[in-house]
């Protein structure tokens, strides 16, 4: 058998798997978001009619649509800056010189990335409880008010804000740091000759070589916070007062729920667009920023 | 002088973070040994007054959980297989073998990454309903055959074989098969073992897709079980966190047997080169 046979035959089941269960299902999904695919369809496909961008409209007129997206893009917009400094922070002060136990420590920081989502949003309800959650308990050890966290429209999100850094950090904290150990110690050295104090070496060594790292994880990091949805579904199902309602919450509950799989896709799609758009912004920033 | 305080301040940091860090799981697995209704009084206890397994062995018994658990065992073992089935071979073929429109196929693949997953969840489940497949592992199982991710990373691992080494092969009269079976496996060890660690962990951790399309609690997955089990439970808190602990246990330890090539893994999905 000649390489160039041997080598479709080996890309070839998974070509295949990629095509049946990915490329058409997003051609699929395109052209569902297309009909006004519901209930009725779902027993027979001849109630299927075509609505061109009817689902689209349709969606912009809902106010429920709107509060996911902004729910959504409020996740987003607190949460990755907090976690990616977060990430960072913790990634510096494992690079230090004078860690004691750093192999500890980086597994003790990274353990909950690898935790069930689901399982510790259970965890986290409990923690948050307004009367008996420990938050709240250690809160009242400095004196403030108790807090209802998942029960104030106003706390809700901020709340899974905080799990979700508590979760995430970890995963970008080991990236940075194998980021920060790439950085070559001549640069710092240069650096100092010339008279740099640690804040100047932050500045002008460490941030720009870690730079197009910083951008890959951020955008990597929005990609995953935009997909926002267990916590929703197991801490406060889309409450309260549907702040917490978000668009894969939205995508769930009209599809899977309602069975209106053709305004499903439609969100999907929406999704997606947001998503890319906001990628292609920060890697267009970022770069306007390094060439300013 | 300085040192020494810089020291400290870096090693207080680290602790405390590490102790916030750790506190929530730490805290589950206390609160699953309490009596029921010992966790929600005030002020909220951190151990408890003699732990027992009563909550576990409710789960057990009473909740038959036992199936759960054996389901997403079976999951993520089988979608372990079936992962590494179809995307080693396929890797190792983007990095080494020769075909027409290998670059342009690759790249393709590449920019398929940019879609969310979810996109295909409606089309998927209308197709696997047809087909007979919601509410079986075969079902829960698609999503996971190939992925654009594991065929990168086991490419960019593939590349670093010598090209000498196969063609001394294929001088000696080996087949393709043959070489892939006897010489390249055995080189490609640690990226096949990291993207076992991965998928496994990936699939047991999974949960819109479960969720969607394993709507009987029998053959359900522990993450799904457990969401749909908290939802009824609210007030069994000591409960619940005995099936947290359950849920989360598996994956935990598998994590800290198998971390080097876990991270090693990540690298490689996160530096794109």
């Amino acid at each position: 058998m000649k390489p160039s046979r041997a080598g479709w035959l080996f890309v070839a089941p998974a070509l295949m798997a990629i095509a049946v269960f990915f490329v058409v299902p997003v051609a699929a999904a395109l052209l569902m978001s297309a009909t006004d695919f519901d209930i009725y369809a779902l027993a027979d496909l001849r109630n299927v009619r075509f609505v061109g961008l009817g689902n689209y409209l349709q969606l912009l007129q809902t106010p429920l649509f709107w509060r996911a997206l902004l729910n959504t893009l409020f996740f987003v917009v607190v949460g990755v800056p907090l976690s990616i400094g977060m990430s960072l922070g913790t990634a510096l002060l494992l690079h230090s010189p004078l860690v004691r136990f750093r192999g500890f420590y980086r597994t003790a920081l990274f353990a909950p990335v690898v935790t069930t989502l689901a399982a510790v949003a259970v965890v986290w309800v409990f923690l948050l409880h307004a009367r008996y959650g420990l938050l709240n308990y250690g809160l009242s050890w400095l004196g403030l008010h108790p807090v209802d966290w998942l029960g104030d429209p106003h706390w809700a999100m901020p709340s899974i804000v905080l799990l979700s850094v508590w979760k995430n950090f970890g995963y970008n904290m080991i990236i940075l740091l194998a980021g920060l150990q790439a950085i070559p110690g001549e640069l710092y050295e240069a650096a100092q000759l010339d008279g740099a104090g640690p804040g100047a070496l932050f500045r002008h060594v460490t941030v720009p070589a870690l730079a197009p790292m910083l951008l890959m994880v951020s955008i990597l990091t929005m990609a995953g916070h935009f997909q926002i949805f267990a916590e929703p579904y197991v801490m406060t199902q889309g409450g309260p007062a549907e702040r917490t309602v978000t668009v894969l919450y939205l995508m769930y509950e009209n599809g899977f729920k309602w069975w209106s799989l053709g305004s499903a896709s439609a969100v999907a799609f929406v999704l997606f667009l947001f998503m890319l758009g906001f990628s292609l912004l920060q890697a267009r920033l970022t770069r306007s920023a390094a060439f300013s | 002088m300085r040192r020494p305080l810089a020291s400290l301040f870096v090693n207080l940091a680290l602790a405390l973070t590490a102790l916030l860090t750790l506190f929530p799981l730490a805290w589950m697995v206390c609160a699953s040994l309490m009596a029921p209704g010992e966790a929600s009084t005030y002020p909220p206890p951190m151990l408890p007054r003699s732990a027992t397994l009563a909550n576990y062995r409710l789960l057990f018994a009473e909740h038959g959980i036992l199936r759960q658990v054996a389901n997403s065992f079976v999951i993520s073992l089988l979608a372990t297989a079936l992962s590494l089935l179809f995307n080693v071979s396929a890797g190792y073929a983007f990095a080494k073998l020769r075909f027409a429109g290998r670059e342009r196929v690759f790249r393709l693949l590449l920019g398929a990454l940019i879609i969310p997953a979810q996109v295909t969840m409606m089309p998927l489940f209308l197709m696997l309903k047809e087909m007979g497949l919601v509410n079986t592992y075969a079902g829960a199982l698609v999503p996971w055959l190939a992925s654009v991710l594991g065929i990168f990373m086991v490419r960019q691992y593939a590349l670093t074989i010598p090209d000498e080494l196969l063609e001394a092969a294929r001088i000696d009269g080996a087949g393709e098969l043959r070489i892939f079976t006897v010489v390249v496996l055995p080189l490609l060890k640690p990226i096949v073992v990291t993207l076992a660690v991965l998928t496994f962990l990936g699939s047991w951790n999974d949960f819109m897709w479960p969720l969607i399309v394993l709507t009987d609690h029998g053959v359900q997955t522990l993450p799904v079980a457990l969401a749909v089990l908290s939802r009824e439970h609210v007030q069994d808190l000591e409960l619940m966190m005995a099936g947290a602990v359950i849920t989360v246990l598996p994956v935990l330890l598998l994590f800290l047997a198998l971390q080097r090539y876990y991270v090693q893994g990540m690298l490689m999905g996160s530096v794109k080169g």
